[in-house]
């Protein structure tokens, strides 16, 4: 078959041929649309109707979604928090909020955004994206997802239930000890964020080890790890990095709970312990935990660049060795958020080198961006808009950055608004721009509408000038000695008119935020229809209707380049064979993706969300009672157990498709 | 793109004009081949990451104590040493079970299982012993903490894996059964060798860190 001229290619659309394989009279996938098979396959992959259809549901664009549009909530909940914060401090002495109930509203709010949103809201969108852009069907382990996010729920809930009722954690989100320990946190807030981080641990590591072999195995035949979208390699580098990081933090949380419930002395000076110890762990996974936000923001700019560059990436390679070299340097920074502790000084020294070197990979990344747009014939569209709203907010963040990292600097600032600006610069230009440049870029792909591109603009400059305006000043105040994590100030400071304007600023993130929700809703009624590829890119979850169907793709497509619908027609298109009456995928070979077996994926079942539920209670009834952590356990062994067992009828019809090695 | 790109692991994929036909390829793969595999590795790199911290934490406490342990006496050596003995003979049998597992000899598999999960029973009843001569108790300061918060992690390991084999031991009795599930247990054996595995620098740390 010759090269075809169309663009983008027709290569991935199934043949109007029935799809029958010595398979008998079995359907398969493959077949057109509209024939019997092809409706048996969406049949197959469609999840139950109805209020246990949905506890039941595992496809990935489900729980991806999900975690979406909770993560999003957690997000707005946690920003009405910090608008409060910006009230409070609008004026001198004011006394809106008292004290006690501020140090909960620092703390949850920054609990809120780094643990139920940031990290969830990456994770939902490689769930969502992942299968589509390596051309598979579902995720590994799809009830590993679906139970994982009960669990964030469960513990999303958990949290500002506890909230409500005057329980809300408020040591800071990094609840150092003493402050949480047994002596002085009292009452059970400092357990409840102790709880909070052993979910969301718990849900971050299942969803990292669910994604990890997704990609390693279920890739189309043919994508190579050197034809992988950039964006599944910034989520594989996430997923490897959380499976070092997070159990760190779970482990430190949890002995911190066995000081406070079972009288051990891990971090009681008077006992052998050290409170330093909880500041290293904390770190340890701390600051990879940026990583885990920053690097799949990575995944999106490299994604969204070469759309609207028109033209494949850049130094494709390099931007993946950096992704990789950014993943190994983030574990080696921990100490700079201790550089005001009675560390050796040849220790911050390395420290600080090691800051200042994580520069470099990130540097690489932004230049060979710069040579994409340069190359390219650039179409300036909102995800863009976002995208340059990154460069610009990112790059303050990380002069901040080289400042904080050396060690004179950071003393005189340290636990100041100066720090306060920096971390906001780095997070919001390093996640949040590039995720609502996701967003507006996946959007039309996930509901099949696109947003408007007039209101974009609207929220574009809206957040632009509303996040500046908030943050910008604090960097003065920092300077001027205004400690964060304060709940008033006297006017002698002179702090009120800079922390004014930060309010007013805050203002404008809430007006920005209104127009993105107005926005969305709009389209969702009547926004422009959006078609398989609005924006002509190059990735293979474009290949498919928008939104996708429930089997993501009629025949699994057979790929050779990184762009497949910018190539030219290969010779083999497509994959034939599989299944359409049990819902069955291909794995491939790690490297080279060369098909290996087929694999029957799990079908949607009740288990995942009992055994959520099961762990839910045990967690919060082990905050309780001490013989809880033992007995507690039983019921969670329960449901894993009828999670594992063999469902009859199911068997039966596996059985019959089976093929031994 | 090379023809040579199509080459399976074992059966090939044929190609039918512009498509790849895999209905002839196996339903399922040991080892490296199964989705299995690569998830236990995963959950294995979890827990390790978490041993190994713990061992950190262990050797960190110790760098700041006077005495270590605080009253000097170290856990009594028999039952460590008994319980890495039985564990040690324990890796044979479960080497039988997934030998016959992935041979798909299902009574041969069945007897082996029963053998594991009797060594299980003989680790978990050892470990209680374990706990009774650590000599310290886990609030008696860091010292205890640490031994006991060492000790429990890899009794969880222990007992989880070993409910495991008595769950794959049950469903062995299945019918009809899946190709699938002989894939588990080779991988559930393979989940035991890490805990076989972790227990020697945990024996060590815990038995000997209190004697160096």
């Amino acid at each position: 078959m010759g090269a075809s001229d169309t663009f983008p290619s027709r290569a991935l659309e199934p043949q109007r041929e029935g799809s029958r394989t010595p398979r008998g009279e079995r359907l398969l996938d493959g077949a057109a649309p509209g024939t019997p098979a092809a409706a048996r396959l969406e049949r197959t992959w469609t999840d139950k109707p109805g209020v246990f259809g949905f506890l039941c549901a595992n496809g990935h664009k489900t729980i991806g979604l999900r975690f979406i549009v909770t993560a999003l909530a957690f997000f707005g909940a946690a920003g009405v928090m910090g608008g409060l914060m910006r009230h409070q401090l609008a004026t001198a002495n004011s006394h809106l909020l008292g004290p006690d109930f501020y140090d909960q509203l620092f703390t949850m709010h920054g609990t809120t955004m780094m643990f139920l949103f940031a990290v969830p809201v990456m994770q939902g969108i490689a769930l969502w994206l992942v299968p589509l852009m390596i051309g598979t069907r579902n995720t590994a382990f799809p009830r590993m997802s679906a139970c994982a996010y009960w669990l964030y729920l469960f513990g999303g809930l958990l949290l500002f239930g506890a909230f409500l009722f005057n329980t809300g954690p408020d040591a800071g989100w990094f609840a150092y000890v003493p402050l949480a320990g047994p002596q002085h946190g009292i009452g059970k807030r400092a357990d409840v964020w102790n709880m909070l981080i052993t979910y969301s641990e718990a849900m971050g590591l299942m969803v990292a080890v669910d994604i990890a072999t997704t990609i390693l195995k279920l890739r189309a035949p043919g994508m190579t790890l050197r034809e992988m979208p950039l964006f599944v390699w910034a989520s594989l580098v996430t997923s490897v990095m959380i499976i070092f990081a997070m159990p760190m933090v779970m482990l430190a949380a949890n002995l911190v709970q066995f000081d406070r419930m079972l009288g051990t002395h891990f971090f009681n000076p008077a006992e052998g312990g050290d409170p330093l110890l909880w500041q290293h762990l904390f770190w340890f996974f701390g600051h990879p935990e940026v990583y885990f936000i920053f690097v799949p923001a990575l995944g999106f700019v490299s994604a969204i660049i070469p759309t609207f560059a028109r033209r494949p990436m850049f130094g494709h390679d390099a931007i993946v060795l950096s992704l990789i070299a950014t993943g190994f340097l983030a574990f080696g920074l921990w100490v700079h958020h201790m550089f005001a502790t009675n560390l050796p000084d040849l220790g911050k020294s390395f420290f600080t080198a090691m800051s200042f070197s994580i520069a470099i990979p990130t540097a690489l990344q932004i230049f060979c961006w710069i040579a994409t747009i340069a190359g390219g014939r650039l179409v300036l569209r909102t995800p863009f808009l976002f995208v340059l709203g990154f460069f610009f907010v990112l790059l303050i963040g990380g002069l901040t950055g080289i400042m904080l990292a050396s060690v004179p600097l950071d003393l005189q600032v340290h636990d100041t608004y100066f720090v306060v600006a920096h971390l906001h610069y780095v997070l919001i230009g390093g996640a949040v721009f590039p995720l609502f440049a996701a967003i507006y870029y996946w959007f039309p792909k996930i509901t099949g509408r696109l947003l408007s591109e007039r209101l974009g603009r609207w929220q574009f400059w809206l957040f632009f000038v509303g996040v500046n305006l908030t943050f910008f000043p604090m960097h003065v105040l920092g300077l001027a000695g205004m400690p964060r994590r304060v709940y008033t100030y006297g006017p002698e400071t002179g702090w009120g008119a800079l922390s004014f304007l930060s309010a007013a600023g805050q203002v404008i993130n809430d007006i920005s935020m209104f127009v993105f929700l107005f926005n969305v809703a709009r389209s969702l009624l009547k926004g422009e229809r959006a078609g398989a590829n609005p924006w002509g890119a190059g990735t293979l979850e474009w290949s498919v209707a928008s939104p996708p169907p429930a089997a993501n793709f009629l025949a699994l497509p057979v790929v050779a380049s990184r762009e497949p619908l910018w190539a030219p027609a290969a010779e083999v298109t497509r994959v034939v064979g599989l299944s359409a009456e049990i819902r069955e995928g291909l794995t491939t070979s790690v490297i080279d993706a060369r098909p290996d077996t087929r694999y029957a994926y799990p079908r949607p079942e009740i288990w995942p969300f009992v055994a959520a539920l099961a762990v839910t209670v045990w967690l919060i009834w082990s905050v309780w009672s001490v013989p809880a952590f033992a007995w507690g356990l039983i019921p969670p062994a329960i449901a894993f157990i009828a999670w594992y067992w063999p469902d009859r009828r199911e068997a039966m019809e596996e059985v019959t498709w089976e093929k031994a090695p | 793109m090379s023809a040579d790109v199509f080459k399976p692991g074992s059966v090939p994929a044929v190609r039918r004009g512009d498509a790849l036909d895999v209905s002839g390829l196996p339903s399922y793969g040991f080892a490296h081949r199964s989705l299995m595999w690569w998830g236990n590795a995963g959950m294995m790199t979890i827990e390790g990451v978490a041993f190994a911290f713990m061992i950190v934490i262990y050797f960190y406490l110790r760098s700041r104590a006077n005495a270590w342990p605080d009253d000097g006496r170290p856990p009594d050596l028999l039952f460590g040493n008994l319980n890495l003995a039985i564990i040690l003979a324990s890796a044979w049998p479960n080497r039988r079970a997934q030998r016959t597992a992935v041979d798909r000899d299902v009574r041969t598999v069945r007897r082996w299982l029963y053998v594991c999960s009797a060594f299980g029973i003989a680790l978990c009843a050892v470990r209680w012993f374990e706990f009774q001569h650590l000599n310290v108790r886990w609030d008696d300061g860091a010292y205890g903490s640490v031994v006991w918060v060492l000790l429990g992690f890899h009794t969880f390991n222990l007992v989880t894996d070993v409910a495991d084999t008595f769950v794959l031991t049950a469903v062995t009795y299945v019918d009809p059964l899946e190709g699938k599930r002989f894939v588990d247990i080779a991988e559930n054996c393979g989940y035991w060798y890490f805990v076989v595995l972790s227990w020697l620098p945990i024996y060590a740390v815990i038995y000997f860190g209190a004697r160096l």
